[in-house]
């Protein structure tokens, strides 16, 4: 058949028919696809809260809050030990100053506030360079790096450049920048919900922490 | 050209790396690592072979002059299925890639693939068009990721084979990347010289 | 002052070239001289800033209210492929000689991935309108720059005794490599 002529009626048609024709496929495609992304989302959730707390026996009832000055609020996730005693809180943070936007970071935060662990969750960074967030905080071999077992009421979370007690990563300062600033958020947040709460023993099996929801 | 050929050809004849030197941007953006390369350069080859599939097929339809807006959808259409269907089965993968899984759109392989190819094509060798370009990007985008991975950190595929620290870390940044091309190139020009 | 971090960043520290890699085609292709490649730039800055509004007004008013985030990409590429048309249209009546100078980079712009990654950065940045314009222009200006001194840089090797294995694609990709070391040296400013 030959190619039909290019008037304004043939190309509109052949046009909308096609990106129709493709706008059906991907929404078909994205209703399958749903379910798995959402539960990749929170596997990936998951496996980095075990993997930076403490042990611990069960999770509490995860609650936001909202930093001070700030849109967006931030998740906790309360791990509680076999005798229902606090054992550690991990922290789902953010950065918006990432070198290409929005950093999400979990950290787990000990009950005296040590950090026990971090994951990186979500980057858009170069590849090779802000890329290399976990590795270079938390280097056991290189203190000045390692973050892991600090406290942010002991040391100064920011750059050396701007004061503070860490090494950037080499020729990534800003992604390294975004990182320290999520878990100063994620402390002072952390901190602040813990003054407003009573103590950290519950008695009966999982319950809230009493903090906003 | 017969089958065989048409399949060869993307892998060495006209490897679109090495040979027509398009799509470049992925390949200097994603090769920072050996794993990397593979992965993107499987999703392209997806992408490229369904893309000339369809084009292929409907190409007899399309009035000329809008013939590039609807081969430019149709491949739109193949990376976002990519898009999702790796943010749900591989989300490590996809984190990684990052940008560069929406701009295969725009890989020029795919649509100068399309344009040179599938419109004046059969779909069998289309197909196989779409595989040999693709398979010869793979290769392109695997070597020079190996090779940045190696000269940067010691390893390959995560294997390490020298101690991180003697590594070169200009090899996994931007500059190493346009560099090791340039070298990788140059020495096939001669390879094929000789 | 957030504008300033903006356009020293998109300009000078992370450009878009020579150190996120996108638009390396028309880099290389259009940079042997350099009135063909202020005249892609120039073409390259319109369509950037246009298709950003345009998008960004896509991706707030119509993907995300109505949860079709996944037809960002279609969307993205239909409206930049449909602005190359346009500029296409108007260039060959205000300035035919530029035109035909272009050649066949002009319909290239399309598939520049500048165009579609600084639109798609914009969104993921989460700029405003204004700061995405900012963002679209720097980085254009940035693109132009590259683009510029590689021409310049691409000239003068012309005049050199080069060895026959690195004569053209290999060399400009090992003077790009030399020109992004140079713009490494920007990366602690912001």
């Amino acid at each position: 058949m030959a190619q039909p002529e290019s008037n304004f009626k043939n190309m509109f048609l052949a046009l909308f028919t096609v990106t129709f024709v493709a706008a059906a496929i991907l929404g078909l495609v994205n209703e399958r696809t749903k379910a798995a992304i959402a539960r990749a989302d929170i596997e990936q959730q998951n496996l980095a809260i075990a993997a930076i707390l403490p042990p611990f026996t069960y999770l509490g009832k995860s609650y936001k809050s909202l930093p001070k000055d700030e849109k967006d609020s931030l998740q906790f996730f309360p791990a509680f030990g076999k005798d229902s005693a606090l054992v550690g809180t991990a922290v789902k943070t953010y950065s918006k100053k990432g070198f290409s936007g929005l950093v999400t970071i979990m950290v787990g935060f000990t009950t005296e506030g040590n950090i026990s662990g971090f994951r990186v969750l979500e980057h858009k960074e170069t590849p090779g360079l802000g890329s290399r967030m976990y590795n270079w905080f938390s280097d056991k071999n290189k203190p000045k790096q390692n973050v892991i077992g600090t406290n942010p009421d002991k040391s100064n979370f920011m750059v050396m450049k701007d004061g503070g007690s860490f090494d950037a990563i080499t020729a990534a300062t800003i992604s390294s920048r975004a990182f320290l600033e999520s878990i100063r958020r994620a402390y002072d947040t952390w901190k602040s919900e813990k003054a407003l709460n009573a103590p950290t023993t519950v008695k009966a099996g999982p319950t809230k922490k009493g903090g906003t929801l | 050209m017969n089958r065989m050929q048409t399949f060869l050809n993307g892998l060495m004849k006209e490897n679109p790396i090495f040979v027509i030197m398009l799509g470049m941007c992925p390949t200097l953006g994603v090769s920072s690592n050996a794993i990397n390369g593979i992965g993107m350069g499987l999703a392209t080859t997806f992408v490229l072979v369904m893309s000339n599939l369809i084009v292929s097929l409907v190409a007899g339809y399309i009035p000329d002059k809008v013939r590039i807006p609807s081969y430019v959808v149709i491949i739109a259409t193949f990376v976002t299925v990519v898009q999702l269907t790796m943010q749900a089965y591989l989300p490590s993968l996809y984190a990684s890639l990052g940008l560069f899984i929406p701009l295969i759109v725009v890989n020029c392989i795919v649509l100068g693939r399309a344009e040179a190819f599938a419109c004046k094509n059969g779909a069998v060798l289309s197909i196989l068009d779409g595989l040999g370009m693709g398979f010869g990007f793979t290769f392109a985008l695997t070597l020079l990721g190996s090779i940045r991975e190696f000269l940067g950190t010691g390893k390959i595929f995560g294997l390490t084979l020298y101690p991180e620290n003697y590594g070169s870390l200009l090899f996994v940044l931007a500059p190493g990347a346009f560099i090791a091309l340039g070298y990788l190139i140059a020495i096939i020009n001669k390879i094929k010289k000789a | 002052m957030q504008y300033l971090i903006i356009i020293i960043s998109a300009i000078l520290v992370n450009n878009i070239v020579l150190a996120q890699f996108l638009g390396i085609c028309p880099f290389l292709g259009v940079s042997k001289n350099s009135t063909t490649a202020i005249g892609m730039a120039a073409a390259v800055a319109f369509v950037m800033t246009l298709s950003t509004i345009v998008t960004y007004l896509i991706q707030y008013f119509i993907l995300d209210p109505l949860h079709v985030g996944y037809l960002q990409t279609i969307s993205f590429i239909l409206v930049i492929a449909a602005l190359v048309q346009l500029v296409e249209i108007i260039l060959k009546k205000v300035s035919p000689s530029l035109y035909q100078a272009l050649g066949v980079y002009l319909p290239l712009i399309t598939t520049n991935c500048t165009i579609l990654g600084v639109a798609i950065l914009t969104i993921t940045k989460q700029f405003n309108l204004i700061e995405g314009v900012v963002f679209a222009i720097s980085t254009a200006c940035g693109f132009g720059l590259a683009l510029l001194i590689f021409a310049h840089i691409r000239e003068q090797m012309e005049l050199m005794n080069i060895p026959e294995g690195l004569k053209g694609t290999p060399i400009a990709l090992i003077t790009a490599g030399i020109l992004a070391m140079a713009f490494m040296g920007f990366s602690g400013m912001v």
